[in-house]
Parts: structure tokens; sequence; C-alpha cells
């Protein structure tokens, strides 16, 4: 049995209260939410924090929904995966987003751990990180002293690390619905419940051309990479599987890897490339007017 | 004695186990597992990999599967926790339990009280999962002896039994 050690638990009513508790304990408190990471990591005593501020009181926090004069989606911080997985809106507008939610770990991990949990963590095998950052999704972070917004890419900085300040709370995602002409998609390869390589593709066509690319890898390094040079090959191509081919040999050549204990550099670059053409395919088949297929694995 | 950074208040968990209700002192960093074990006596949920990986632990929060080894207790307060201690009742196993039994879905049974739970929750909010729906769900339960076979059996055999059980209560 793994005793941990001690804490105390503080359940603020507010953002501001869960700011202000932050502030006032410093590196000694940590927002606390689904769990599902940091008490793993309070259990091996990798950290420990005598603070532990549940955000999940907070009214409003885990709130879903559209707002569909500005056709953006917003993201309370503790929506769990399974809210996200079984939200209506996000399956009818977001189906990707919705699939991917529901192929997050198992269910008891999806049943706990929340959408801004997963952000904050930076864990780079996270699924949604990838593709809100190719869906340039805007994160809000409020602290007493004010709420500023950013983009995802800008968000995740480096392993396990966010450009979050301290006293700030991540209280909401927010997600711009695609164009009708844009097609999104998502693919990994994992084994069991831990994806070995992601490719997050977003990809707007018009007559029969890709006008924009957006393409995000995930999981084969430290946090998720816009792929610049596999966008800027996609561009102009035209609106057809071949051009997925293509661009996947630069996904392969472009991905920051070094492998890692489990995988080596030239298998995770194989992989990246396989999810790439797979991604960067579906995504140009939809933008294209193929429906989602809800029940791809 | 006055609480601190060493020596943080105590929570009084108010929460219901098996539909009955139960009030106890707690440390914030009590662990669901341990508390169920070490001060309910309810012994049915497992340690094993103390991860969130295995589901040996599994118990549902409000009718949903949760890790309880990786739950603090105190998030249980005000909610209703079910255990595998719970289901049968004085007419005997739960149809689950007894389709686990018949379809011999157990061997050395380590496991089978979180395939039960999670079983539960899935016909709950599923009553005719297909088969790939019950591998999804299930995905995150693991077992070292069956093999599975026989325990997606046991989980289509036990939505049948339901189905059944359900259909007589409705008409009689």
């Amino acid at each position: 049995m793994i005793v941990l050690d001690r804490f105390t638990i503080h359940q603020p009513q507010s953002v501001a209260e869960a700011s202000e508790l932050l502030a006032r304990f410093g590196p000694d408190a940590a927002v606390y939410a689904g769990g599902t990471e940091l008490l793993i990591v309070m259990k091996e005593r990798l950290a420990h924090f005598p603070h532990l501020i549940d955000i999940k009181r907070i009214p409003g926090l885990k709130e879903i929904a559209f707002d569909p004069e500005r056709h953006e989606l917003s993201i309370g911080a503790v929506a769990t995966h399974r809210d996200l997985e079984r939200s209506p809106v996000v399956r009818e507008r977001f189906p990707v987003l919705g699939m991917l939610e529901a192929a997050v770990a198992n269910i008891r991990v999806r049943n706990a751990g929340t959408i801004g949990g997963n952000l904050c963590f930076a864990e780079p095998h996270s699924d949604p990180a990838t593709l809100l950052t190719a869906l340039d999704a805007q994160i809000t972070l409020t602290s007493s002293s004010g709420s500023r917004q950013l983009p995802m890419a800008s968000f995740i900085t480096g392993l396990m690390e966010t450009a979050r300040r301290h006293e700030e709370v991540l209280v909401t995602i927010t997600v711009a619905e695609s164009a009708s002409n844009t097609g999104v998609a998502y693919e990994r390869f994992k084994l069991h419940e831990r994806p070995t390589a992601a490719v997050a593709a977003v990809i707007s066509v018009d007559e029969g051309m890709i006008t924009d690319a957006r393409v995000v890898a995930g999981s084969v390094g430290e946090r998720p990479q816009r792929l610049l040079e596999t966008e800027a090959i996609l561009r102009g191509q035209p609106a057809a599987p071949e051009s997925a081919t293509v661009a996947a040999d630069i996904v392969r050549d472009e991905v920051e890897t070094g492998g890692d204990v489990f995988e080596s550099e030239a298998y995770t670059r194989q992989l990246a490339r396989t999810v790439g053409r797979k991604a960067i395919a579906a995504a140009i088949a939809r933008s294209t007017g193929d429906q989602v297929e809800r029940h791809v694995a | 004695m006055r609480a601190s950074a060493d020596h943080p208040a105590p929570i009084l968990l108010e929460t219901t186990v098996n539909r009955r209700p139960v009030s106890l002192e707690i440390e914030p960093r009590a662990i669901l597992l341990d508390v169920m074990r070490d001060n309910l006596g309810l012994t049915g949920a497992k340690r094993s990999c103390d991860t969130q990986v295995c589901g040996a632990c599994t118990v549902l929060l409000d009718g949903s599967p949760v890790s309880a080894c990786c739950t603090l207790a105190y998030e249980a307060g005000g909610r209703e926790i079910e255990t595998i201690e719970g289901l049968a009742g004085r007419h005997g196993l739960h149809p689950i339990q007894q389709a686990f039994v018949d379809r011999v879905a157990i061997q050395c049974g380590f496991c089978t009280p979180g395939f039960v739970l999670a079983t539960k929750a899935l016909l709950a909010e599923n009553p005719r999962p297909t088969r790939s729906e019950i591998e999804d769900f299930l995905g995150g339960n693991l077992c070292r002896c069956t093999g599975y076979w026989n325990i997606l059996d046991a989980v289509a055999d036990a939505a049948m039994r339901l189905e059944a059980t359900n259909g007589q209560s409705e008409t009689s």
C-alpha cells in the first residue's frame, strides 16, 4: 500500500479564490482536478504538494457549450474526457474530438480525468493536446488580476511545461467550428493505452486544390509540433489521396524526435509517416464532403 | 491538536456505500480503496497496478466506474459508492454475477469484481451492447487467466438476462 504524504484539500468556490490560494501557498500548492496524472506522480513521490486546490466545485467550470453565432465550442476546464465523449454538441459538430476522447485511456480514466488537467499536465502523449493545437484552440487563463487568452500552440511550451503562471487557472478552451470546405482528422497508433505516434490534420480545399493545411504531430517529441514544411508542401496540391502520400514523407523527415526507451527514432519516424498519411488523406476526403465514420477505431 | 501543514484537519466523509449511509473521519490524503478495504472491510476491490491501468480496484461512483486506487476518498462525499459486495441480494447472485459463473468467466477471480461492476455500468447505459462496444467499455479491465472470451460471452449473456428480468418486472 502506498500512503501519500500529507496534504490539505482546499475547495474554492470561484476562480478568483482558487488563484488567491495558489498565490498564497506558492510552490506548495497545486491545482487538483481529475487527479489521474497528479496522484500518480505524488504516489511515486516525484512531487509533493502540501496544498491541493480542488477546482471541481467552482460553478460553471464543467460546462460544454456551443455558441451558434460565433460558431465556437467552449469547454470548461473540469469537463471530463467522458463528458466530451458523450456531449451531443461535440459528437455532432466536432466528431473527431468526440471520437478521440472516446478512445482516451480507459473508461475509469475518462470518468475522472479532465480536459484542463490533461492540457496543464502537458504530458507529451496527450491526444487532445495534439488535435486542439491543429484546431487552433484558444486557452483562457484566469487569475485574481484578470484573464488572458493564448493559442494552444503557445500554451504548451515543452515537456510537461506550459505558459500558465502559477497563480493562473485554466478556465476554458474554445474551439472554432471548421468551415464546410475544411476537413479534420486525427490518427494515432497505440499499443494498449499509450499513443506512440499521432498526427492531426486540418485541411481546407477550394475547387479541388488544397488552400490551407495545419498538421500537428503528437506523442513523438516533447510537445505537439506544428509541421510547417508538411503544411507548405500540401498547399496548392490537388485534394487527392496522392497528396497525402507525398506529404507523409515530409512528416517522417520533419518531426522532431529522438525516439525513446520504448521506440527507436527510425521506428517513430516511420509510424509518424503512416499515421500522418492516414490523417492527411482523411482530412482531404472530409474537406470534400466525406462524412466522419463514427466507429473507426 | 491544531491543524497544520504537517497535520491537516481530518475530513468528515458522509457517503452511501451499497445503499447504506456511511459516516467516518478520514485524512484528506486517504485513498478510496484503502477506506473501502481497511476501514469498511469491503475487500472485493483489489489493489493491483495502482495506476488506473488494470481495473481490479473498480468501484462505481454514482454508477460510473472509477479506479478506487487513484481516487481520493473525500471525493465520494455526498455520492453513492457501489462495490461488488452490494450486488448479490437476498435471492442470490445478481444476474451479471450468475452469468459470469455460468459462462465460466472466472479463473482466479482477482479481476472479477472489477469486470462485473464495469459490466453493470455498461449495461445500465447500453442494455444491448454489440461485441465491439463490450470490448471498448471493458478494454481497461485486465484479466491474466481467462483469455477474455468467456468474459465477453458472460457480458452478452448478462445483457439478455437483465433484459428478460426487466421485461418481467414491467409486465408483472
